[in-house]
């Protein structure tokens, strides 16, 4: 099936060759970062991580997301999600490459990536999530190549797939519980000490990942001429909305919390998301960013006949994700360091390079995204001829 | 075991690939039961060891000294930025115990006190960690192992002091002298205090005990007639964060 990713017009080649450009300068900032060391980032000793790790987290939100088709298709026997479903595994495919991609870009001394493995250590949840996060990603790339196989010849799927199918429900939920929870069991980071933080995890990630899908059958509609189907865009549509209420919720519970409680160990950090503190408010400014994105989006979404028309439908997807990319990619991290354990206020600004390397790790994921959408296109069009 | 040791190093080129090693830690890290790693007759042993910091007795001098000792013993580098290594540092009593600190509390609320890593019982560092690069010796120490630490900084997420550094950059660039008894690390590596374990393997105290002044004190927790015990006994002493359950190791006698 692999034959159909090198066959494309000038607008695909284009693409490729844009995405390759990226990872080109991207590599380049990422062997200085390998020759110097962390360093080149704006990381420092009270903000260890930053970035890639907030990166990683925003992804892994994305990855799960493809469960939301998965349960209504296998569990309720929705059809509609049929035609579709192949986009979420293999955005999942794309999503989780890219977390793996942003760990291995965090680590100190990456060449020793395998002592993870030489000596496991079940009690760090680091070691969890990558056995959930790899597990995720053979689930994902066995399930979306066999059931892609068997469309192409026209045949049912065959029957032992099955459970994998079933067992990437619960599979999907794991991922982000276990990086919720590299947050959640810290002493002394009051920030991310909170027993919401697996369930919030997966409301957002619930409305950001078929936030990203809606786009990206859209995208597919346009680029590809393949139509997903009005079905499926439209209950994908009714989950994002749904999904992201409960987020903001859930950010609604935290701030009373924290708030209303005034007890400083929580205060301070959602004093430094919200309100700024020592003066440093740029944070805050996005922050505020987030919640208006975010409850413009549900205002608009909550109305059918918005949700009916396409560009209101993705003009909210695009709110969305920058709403909830704000919380995980920006806010959840630098809120969950600052202030530090002595109260000190020590900012993080991520740096040129480091940038460069996210947005080359992006690229890749979007390398890896668009050949596969490619393979799956190519095959649903050549059933459908 | 000592020649071939260094045969060892020499051979396996660590120091081309910027890899250190710390010959405290050759046995220990090898997770055993005390046999393996206690090494000789002179070895001092201890159920948990523990620090008092008679408060009373800080001066700046006396904590530049005891940074001083332990820096340069140690080549942990002066590095001026926020990227920098701690291993001992001052740091002010609002810092360290801000949660027991309150605005009429002047006098004492700024007064300079030392700050280490806290040897907790129950180290949350060592929990996370995902290859034991970080893990706790029989006799209550936290020590690392820098050649395993995969500089994922989990570490420095977990600890609730603040206790960790990492090597932002190659610590040999910072370094204008060096101490040949003691490794440098490579660059992407955590580091912290870890109690002169290397010392007291050798039947020496800590280096910034000695060079304290009679301001720390250091023994056996289990041990009633140790001097940390007895400064326990007779005066009032603060651990920090004591409501997070990680049981410190670093008493601060008020
Ligand atoms: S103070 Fe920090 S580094 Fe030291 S043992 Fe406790 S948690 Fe670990
Ligand atoms: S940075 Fe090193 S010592 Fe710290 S948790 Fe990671 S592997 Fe363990």
């Amino acid at each position: 099936m692999l034959e159909k990713a090198i066959k494309g017009n000038v607008l695909y080649w284009g693409w490729l060759f844009f995405l390759l450009a990226i990872i080109g300068v991207g590599a380049g900032a990422y062997m200085m970062q390998l020759e110097q060391g962390l360093g080149i980032t704006g990381l420092n000793r009270d903000v260890s991580w930053g970035f890639y790790i907030a990166q990683f987290t925003f992804l892994v939100g994305v990855a799960a997301s493809a469960v939301m088709m998965v349960i209504p298709k296998y569990l309720h026997n929705f059809k509609a999600f049929g035609r579709m479903l192949i986009l979420g595994e293999f955005l999942a495919i794309a999503a989780v490459s890219m977390c793996l991609m942003f760990i291995i870009a965090d680590l100190g001394q990456p060449q020793r990536l395998m002592n993870v493995l030489l000596h496991p250590s079940p009690n760090s949840i680091l070691f969890w999530d990558m056995i959930v996060l790899n597990g995720y990603l053979f689930l994902n790339l066995l399930i979306g190549w066999v059931t892609l196989q068997s469309e192409r010849k026209q045949v049912a799927p065959p029957k032992w797939i099955m459970p994998f199918i079933y067992l990437s429900i619960p599979w999907a939920v794991s991922i982000h519980t276990v990086t919720a929870f590299l947050y959640a069991g810290l002493p002394g980071r009051d920030f991310w000490l909170t027993a919401v933080m697996a369930p919030s995890f997966l409301a957002s990630a619930f409305a950001a990942g078929p936030a990203l899908l809606i786009l990206l059958g859209l995208a597919v509609k346009v680029f590809a001429k393949w139509d997903p189907g009005k079905e499926s865009i439209q209950a994908l549509a009714k989950i994002v909305v749904y999904a992201m209420s409960v987020h903001l919720f859930i950010v609604a519970c935290k701030v009373f919390t924290a708030f209303y409680s005034q007890i400083p160990d929580k205060l301070y950090h959602y004093k430094f998301l919200y309100l700024g503190l020592d003066g440093h408010t740029t944070l805050a400014t996005f922050s505020w960013v987030a919640i208006a994105a975010g409850v413009i989006a549900v205002i608009i979404l909550l109305n059918p006949r918005n949700r009916q028309a396409e560009n209101v439908l993705a003009f909210s997807c695009i709110l969305i994700l920058l709403s909830t990319w704000i919380d995980k990619g920006l806010g959840l991290i630098s809120a969950g360091f600052i202030p530090n354990p002595m109260k000190q206020v020590v900012l993080y600004t991520p740096t040129q390079p480091e940038l460069l390397i996210t947005l080359a790790i992006w690229a890749k994921g979007f390398l890896i995204l668009t050949i596969l959408y490619k393979v799956a296109v190519g095959v649903k069009k050549e059933i459908e001829a | 075991m000592k020649s071939s040791r260094r045969k060892f190093i020499r051979m396996a080129g660590f120091a081309a690939l910027g890899w250190s090693i710390c010959p405290s830690l050759a046995g220990a890290a090898v997770e055993a039961g005390p046999k393996l790693y206690f090494k000789g007759e002179e070895q001092l042993s201890a159920t948990q060891w523990a620090m008092a910091v008679d408060t009373k007795k800080l001066t700046r001098q006396v904590m530049n000294k005891c940074i001083e000792a332990c820096h340069t013993l140690h080549n942990v580098p002066e590095i001026d930025s926020n990227q920098n290594i701690k291993w001992l540092w001052i740091e002010p009593f609002r810092n360290l115990f801000y949660d027991q600190s309150h605005p009429n509390l002047t006098d004492m609320a700024n007064k300079p006190f030392l700050a280490l890593c806290n040897h907790c019982e129950n180290p949350p560092c060592v929990r996370v960690c995902p290859t034991k690069a970080t893990f706790k010796r029989p006799d209550g120490i936290v020590l690392m192992d820098f050649h395993r630490c995969i500089g994922c900084r989990f570490c420095m997420a977990g600890c609730p002091y603040g206790s960790r550094s990492f090597n932002f950059f190659d610590p040999r660039r910072y370094l204008e002298q060096l101490d040949p008894e003691y490794p440098t690390r490579t660059k992407g590596v955590v580091e912290k205090c870890e109690f002169c374990a290397h010392r007291l393997d050798k039947g020496q105290m800590p280096a910034c005990v000695e060079a304290s002044e009679g301001a720390l004190l250091f023994g056996d927790l289990s041990d009633s007639s140790s001097d940390v015990r007895r400064a326990l006994r007779e005066r009032y002493s603060l651990v920090r964060k004591p409501k997070l359950g990680t049981g410190p190791n670093v008493y601060y006698l008020i």
